[in-house]
């Protein structure tokens, strides 16, 4: 068993007792609320005439199924509209800070919680999302929970969870031009498998991650569980310390930041800390990567062919042939070149600032191909303005994006924004599943934001460095 | 010793996990094999279904797009046959319910009528939802979970016997050991999946524990009463 890593000793610090099962009772700093997976929840405490038990440590937004474009009461959509409503009666009666649309502080769950610094290293933080594993970035440790312990959580502050391992992935080396977080992560779930991390967390080091920013390494924890794995952290450094001081609750109150750094420090693993499992990544050895298939662990090199399956291993042959006549590819091409209908900016995994700032550098001068119906969906109000007060929204719309609201949008398409019929789309969201992004016969090809911009202006999956040849643009 | 439910678990909430939990040490009941590995919860149930505020009625939307096309019309799915209609134990392959976390998944295949799900892995959310729902998950080779699906395939009334306690797998003369995760096993077997409950009983160490945090407030805690 793993000694003196983050995990062990922010797990120690929230174990309040070990349950019959064997399982530990672990105590919950911080749980976020969204509108999809929680009004079964609060129904469930209302039927025991229970109580939420620490609302002062809860904290809601919606995002699922909020409209991007028309946010006008009522909703055009009748259920987003109930889903809406039962969740802000929920909240209002349980006493629950809401980042609602009129607040200026909604988006999506997991950009929410960073920016407004309510996620922070050392807490224990769950949602009913499978990708708060985000906010491990932090050094928090991050879950995501079914609707039933949702109801554990509200009703006694606890969630019931078995121990896992440690596995430190370790990217060494430093990441080229054009290579991002999103392609770290896409080649780990590659390399280790969509099931590699079961029955682990995942702490990501070395250097290549070490000097990620946080929206970067956020991208990395975002897609552990693509991974399999329960959870993924980073340690917390001076970066993390930094984007903290930054963070809504700090900027109001600088000395709880002081206070509280000491514990964040002490949560760090130990330099002789002892792990069940440990991977070495050659980061030096990483470029930009796609998927090829529908799991995001069929990914591939922008420049490597797209594998047969018979090359696989035999358990993941036929899922590759299934994918591959889904997707329409052939093994041996590469995916460059591949045609796509849309290209969508947005989700929580690469809807961040420095990401839309990124993908606007690509586009900048630029024009979305003709074929191609893009969107630029950012992960909060808060990136929104930000976002349009450094002219990126400007040059996004110039360029003929659609410039869209806060939301989760076509990541999942539970709103209006969905891909229609056998579209292809360029995403930066995280994941490529049949169905996912709202039509069954959707083909969908994760990549990093300056890829998604890439092939939003050239209408095929490009290798953004192959983008050299700028036109002029104004500084 | 506890009694055997026959992994009739309590839903009669309607929401799952209402009442006192009982114990489920063993389903009994016919089989229907769904094959692949990395059967993901958004083939379990598609986001659009998710656009509720229960969980009833979602039994008749699991694994929709397999099953239906785009007319409505039903595609080759072993959950269209009528001949698994009344099938309670659910074979898989590989990484069985992975993605998102939505426990809609679990709920649309309990509602649909599985009581219980042999695969060769699960997804740990997954797993931990359907626990939350005393549905059982347990795990086989590939080789017999294979066999066992074949089997069903030819058998579709034949009867399997789910033993969680014993952790076996029992079909036409065949038994198989399969692996139940030990915190699972012991909920379902001695009825303590009710997890709110079992937690809820220790709400003066939960309140000791947060109040040993350095992020937690004082007025962020509930009034002492234990």
């Amino acid at each position: 068993m793993s000694e003196g890593t983050l995990y062990d000793k922010v797990w120690d610090r929230h174990r309040v007792t070990t349950l019959p099962t064997g399982q530990d009772q672990l105590f919950v700093g911080l749980h976020l609320v969204h509108e999809v997976t929680s009004p079964q929840a609060f129904g469930m405490l209302r039927e025991r005439d229970v109580e939420v038990a620490y609302p002062g440590l809860t904290h809601a937004t919606v995002d699922h199924i909020l409209p991007t474009a028309d946010q006008s009461r009522p909703y055009g959509d009748d259920a987003a509209e109930e889903m809406m409503s039962e969740l802000e009666r929920n909240v209002r009666e349980a006493g629950i800070d809401f980042s609602d649309p009129s607040s200026g502080d909604q988006g999506i769950v997991h950009v929410v919680g960073p920016e407004q610094g309510l996620t922070q290293p050392g807490k224990t933080v769950v949602c009913g999302d499978s990708h708060t594993s985000t906010h491990g970035a932090f050094g928090a440790l991050a879950f995501g929970i079914g609707t039933s312990q949702i109801r554990d959580v509200l009703a006694t502050g606890c969630i019931a969870m078995e121990k896992k391992d440690v596995r430190r992935i370790e990217v060494t080396g430093e990441l080229g031009e054009g290579v991002e977080a999103k392609d770290v992560i896409l080649q780990i779930i590659r390399k280790l498998g969509t099931d590699g991390g079961v029955g682990y967390v995942y702490e990501y080091g070395g250097e290549a991650v070490e000097s990620l920013d946080m929206e970067g390494r956020m991208s990395i924890c975002n897609m552990s569980i693509e991974g399999g794995a329960r959870a993924g952290y980073v340690n917390p450094d001076e970066t993390t310390f930094e984007w903290l001081a930054d963070a809504q609750a700090f900027v109001d109150d600088p000395e709880e930041f002081e206070r509280l750094k000491p514990y964040w420090e002490s949560v760090a693993s130990d330099g002789d800390a002892e792990y069940d499992d440990v991977v070495t990544i050659d980061g030096d050895a990483l470029e930009p990567t796609v998927t090829w298939g529908t799991t995001p662990g069929q990914g591939v090199g922008i420049t490597e062919p797209i594998p047969a399956p018979e090359d696989l291993d035999p358990d993941k042959q036929d899922s590759a042939r299934r994918a591959q006549e889904h997707m329409r590819v052939d093994p041996g091409d590469t995916m460059a070149g591949y045609r796509v209908d849309v290209a969508f900016l947005g989700s929580c995994t690469n809807a961040r600032l420095p990401d839309l700032r990124r993908a606007a550098a690509v586009v900048r001068g630029r024009e979305v191909h003709e074929d191609v119906r893009a969107l630029v969906v950012p992960g909060s109000q808060r990136v929104q303005r930000a976002a349009e007060e450094e002219g990126l929204a400007d040059t996004f719309r110039e360029a003929g994006f659609q410039w869209r609201n806060a939301g989760c949008s076509m990541c999942l398409g539970m709103n209006e924004d969905q891909l229609e019929g056998d579209e292809a789309c360029a995403s930066s969201s995280n994941r490529n599943f049949v169905g996912r992004q709202g039509s069954k016969d959707g083909r969908t090809v994760l990549m990093n934001p300056r890829m998604v911009a890439a092939a939003a202006v050239t209408g095929e999956v490009t290798d953004v460095r192959d983008l050299e040849e700028r036109p002029e643009v104004e500084a | 010793m506890s009694s055997n439910a026959n992994g009739d678990a309590p839903r009669s909430d309607g929401d799952g996990g209402g009442g006192p939990a009982e114990t489920v040490t063993s389903v009994s009941g016919t089989g229907v094999p769904v094959r692949g590995n990395d059967v993901d919860t958004d083939q379990i149930i598609p986001a659009r279904f998710m656009k509720v505020v229960t969980f009833d009625g979602l039994g008749q939307f699991a694994f929709f797009d397999l099953r239906f096309d785009e007319d409505d019309e039903e595609k080759d799915h072993p959950f269209n046959e009528d001949r698994f209609r009344e099938a309670s134990v659910l074979a898989v392959n590989a990484n069985f319910g992975c993605g998102s976390s939505r426990e809609h998944a679990p709920q649309a295949l309990m509602r649909w009528g599985i009581d219980a799900v042999v695969g060769e892995s699960f997804a740990e959310i997954f797993a931990g939802n359907c626990l939350a729902l005393g549905v059982p998950t347990l795990t086989a080779s590939h080789e017999e979970l294979t066999a066992l699906q074949d089997w069903i395939d030819e058998h579709p009334d034949g009867e399997i016997d789910v033993d969680v306690a014993a952790e076996t797998v029992t079909y036409g003369g065949t038994t198989v050991d399969a692996t139940v995760d030990e915190a699972q096993r012991r909920a379902l077997v001695e009825g303590e999946w009710d997890t709110t409950a079992l937690m809820g009983a220790n709400a003066g160490a939960v309140r000791e524990t947060a109040a040993s945090l350095p992020y937690v407030c004082d007025d962020q805690l509930p009034e002492a009463s234990d």
